[in-house]
């Protein structure tokens, strides 16, 4: 008899664990972090970068970025 | 640092589709993807615009907002990006983009969605910088080379501009002034956000009740 107790208390406890419901919150962005735009990388192509700048440099990056812009100004030109 | 924005200026696009074919080219984008298309407004009529465009990068983007997944993130630059490798391709973010702006390559025969494609600002994804692999799925990372996008750089007319926002709304600017008309941006309000009214109106001192 008791037996059959554990064996229902155990099927129950299994039951109850099955059927509970499962945590759906996000442990944190799964996303990958990215680089910034004009830091050092393993994967650049310096055939491709723009003359005048190299990878690391901000300020040479800003200024490079900045001279594209003005490129598209035809009043300054 | 900047914060990168496109302004098209309808008054000057000719509808010629070159930043389509240049960006088109430049990511290697497959058939039936369109990071960038050019609508034409009164088509056929007399005075018809015609306008680029494409993700707009906003400011407050709802397209971070409802992606289930968090696949979106901002760079410093201000240029929206997501992780492929995180997409589900529900297409909620289409929904929710005013622009149109994401994309969903077909897969198979029964119109089975890819992951979502979108214009990336030339600036890639999260894969390493002008990697092989960010090239395979986000296309060429020309900001991390020094260079603004591939189809603002190649508008024959410099209808589209693209880069730090401040210095393209000043050019801008200045091409309104010189013509003395044409100074609607279509999108930006929508993108960017509008000044408020009620900040606007009310002369600095005085408490808003």
């Amino acid at each position: 008899m008791s037996a059959l107790l554990k064996l229902g208390g155990l099927a129950l406890a299994l039951l109850l664990v099955a059927c509970s419901e499962k945590s759906q919150a996000l442990g944190g962005p799964a996303r990958k972090t990215d680089t910034a735009a004009w830091g050092p990388s393993d994967g650049a192509k310096p055939g491709f970068a723009a003359a005048g700048w190299k990878g690391g440099d901000k300020a040479t990056w800003e200024a490079q970025i900045r001279t594209r812009n003005q490129a598209q100004n035809d009043y300054a030109r | 640092m900047a914060r990168m924005k496109f302004i098209c200026d309808a008054e000057r696009c000719i509808e010629c589709n070159g930043c389509v074919t240049a960006c088109k080219a430049e990511h290697d984008v497959p058939w039936g993807v369109n990071r960038r298309r050019v609508v034409t407004l009164n088509d056929g009529v007399a005075g018809e615009k015609s306008i680029s465009v494409a993700c707009m990068h906003c400011s407050d983007a709802p397209c971070m907002a409802v992606c289930p997944v968090d696949c979106f993130y901002r760079t410093d630059e201000g240029v929206v990006l997501h992780d492929k490798d995180v997409c589900i391709g529900c297409g909620y973010c289409s929904y929710a983009c005013p622009f149109g702006a994401p994309q969903f390559p077909t897969n198979g025969a029964f119109g089975l969605r890819g992951k979502m494609d979108k214009c990336t600002f030339c600036a890639g994804g999260p894969e390493v910088n002008g990697s092989d692999a960010e090239n395979a799925k986000y296309g060429r990372n020309r900001l991390s080379e020094g260079k603004l996008p591939a189809c603002a750089e190649m508008c024959s007319t410099k209808a589209l501009l693209g880069g730090d926002g401040d210095v393209v709304a000043d050019i801008f600017r200045t091409r309104v002034l010189n013509r003395g008309k044409g100074s609607e941006v279509w999108g930006w309000g929508t993108a960017y956000g509008k000044p408020s009214q009620a900040a606007a109106v009310t002369p600095v001192g005085e408490v808003k009740k």
